[in-house]
């Protein structure tokens, strides 16, 4: 009860100066954050530098809420290497094992299948339809990193939308509270 | 100063750097293991070599396939994906690569192998270009770490070639 007792007073006790600064620290850390999270993106060149895996298709080697950091250099793909492509009409990129590749040798264009280490069958029944192969404009990365489990926290925000406002709520009245 | 929120803080920010830390330094070690792997493919059989109707050849495959990857594991090793690939130039296209066969070993006692298995994803190629056709038989790995970077390397064996006529 005295935590909250004391929550409410510094709310009270409060002055504009106070709130000024309260409010340039909150920027300072949006702004960082954006900027760590647009200097991967430069550094990696993928557009997505992170991605939280979703689905099961890639078991054992990668699980659901465990991450992976993506790279997307100008080296062509090859087999056996992790991809992460987005298909036309579906949202959710899709982070698979390139199986076949046939590159041509003139115009380095390439035609990619993939197949998710877990299933059974390639992904032609995941591409869009007609589609045959995964080309260069598919592809936003290849996986080279891994780390585990970190990513349950963003699986659960978005399925349990309530937790991300308690979490928003009591870290901005953390900082708002603060009198470092 | 030493109010709970800001203890709380200092706890979780510790422990999250501490972990961090040792996962850098567990992906780190993985750098001096000495990796030795070895590895003989065979081809026992070619079961049949045909024209597809729409005009791709198509190709199938007995292979016999020894390997020991023992040493690519280590203690940050999650899993070792090998698989097999065949790989040619065809006068369509620069590089074709097809994979034949792949597994997931789990652990280091199913590391060392022997498999006789004819291909598991269909040989195909774009066009007709097989006829006599040399090409590689190539043993990828791709080592799947606990946490960190993720490995890969392959042997090629060359000297492998496919009937002049289809069969």
């Amino acid at each position: 009860m005295d935590f909250i007792g004391e929550t409410i007073d510094s709310i009270k006790s409060i002055k504009i100066r106070q709130l000024l600064t309260q409010a340039i620290t909150l920027g300072l850390i949006v702004t960082s954050a954006l900027m760590i999270w647009k200097a991967l993106i430069c550094i990696t060149g993928s557009e997505s530098p992170v991605v939280v895996v979703l689905s099961e298709s890639m078991e054992p080697g990668f699980q659901r809420g465990d991450i992976l950091f993506l790279q997307m250099t100008k080296e062509p793909i090859r087999a056996g290497e992790i991809v992460v492509f987005s298909i036309d009409g579906r949202e959710i990129p899709i982070v698979h094992r390139a199986i076949k590749v046939h590159e041509r040798g003139d115009t380095k264009e390439v035609d990619v299948l993939t197949k998710g280490d877990n299933n059974d069958i390639d992904d032609i029944g995941l591409y869009a339809e007609g589609q045959l192969w995964l080309n260069r404009q598919h592809i936003m990365g290849r996986a080279v990193g891994f780390l585990p489990y970190v990513g349950w926290v963003t699986i659960i925000m978005t399925e349990k939308p309530f937790i991300k406002y308690i979490l928003i709520g009591a870290l901005g009245l953390l900082v708002l509270t603060s009198k470092d | 100063m030493h109010s709970f929120g800001y203890r709380a803080n200092a706890l979780l920010t510790f422990a999250v750097t501490i972990l961090a830390f040792i996962c850098a330094i567990a992906s780190f070690s993985d750098n001096f293991s000495n990796q030795t792997p070895s590895t003989q493919i065979q081809i026992l059989n070619i079961n049949w070599f045909q024209k597809q109707p729409h005009g791709n050849d198509e190709v199938s495959l007995t292979l016999n396939i020894t390997a020991g990857l023992q040493s690519l594991f280590t203690w940050n090793t999650k899993q070792v994906f090998a698989f097999v690939a065949a790989e040619c130039e065809t006068s369509k296209n620069a590089l074709n690569q097809v994979s034949l066969w792949d597994a997931i070993i789990p652990e280091k006692e199913h590391a060392k192998f022997w498999i006789q298995i004819s291909n598991k994803y269909r040989f195909l190629d774009q066009g007709h270009n097989l006829r006599g056709k040399d090409f590689n038989l190539t043993l990828h790995w791709h080592v799947m770490p606990k946490t960190g970077k993720m490995f890969a390397d392959k042997i090629v064996m060359s000297g492998y070639r496919l009937p002049d006529a289809y069969r």
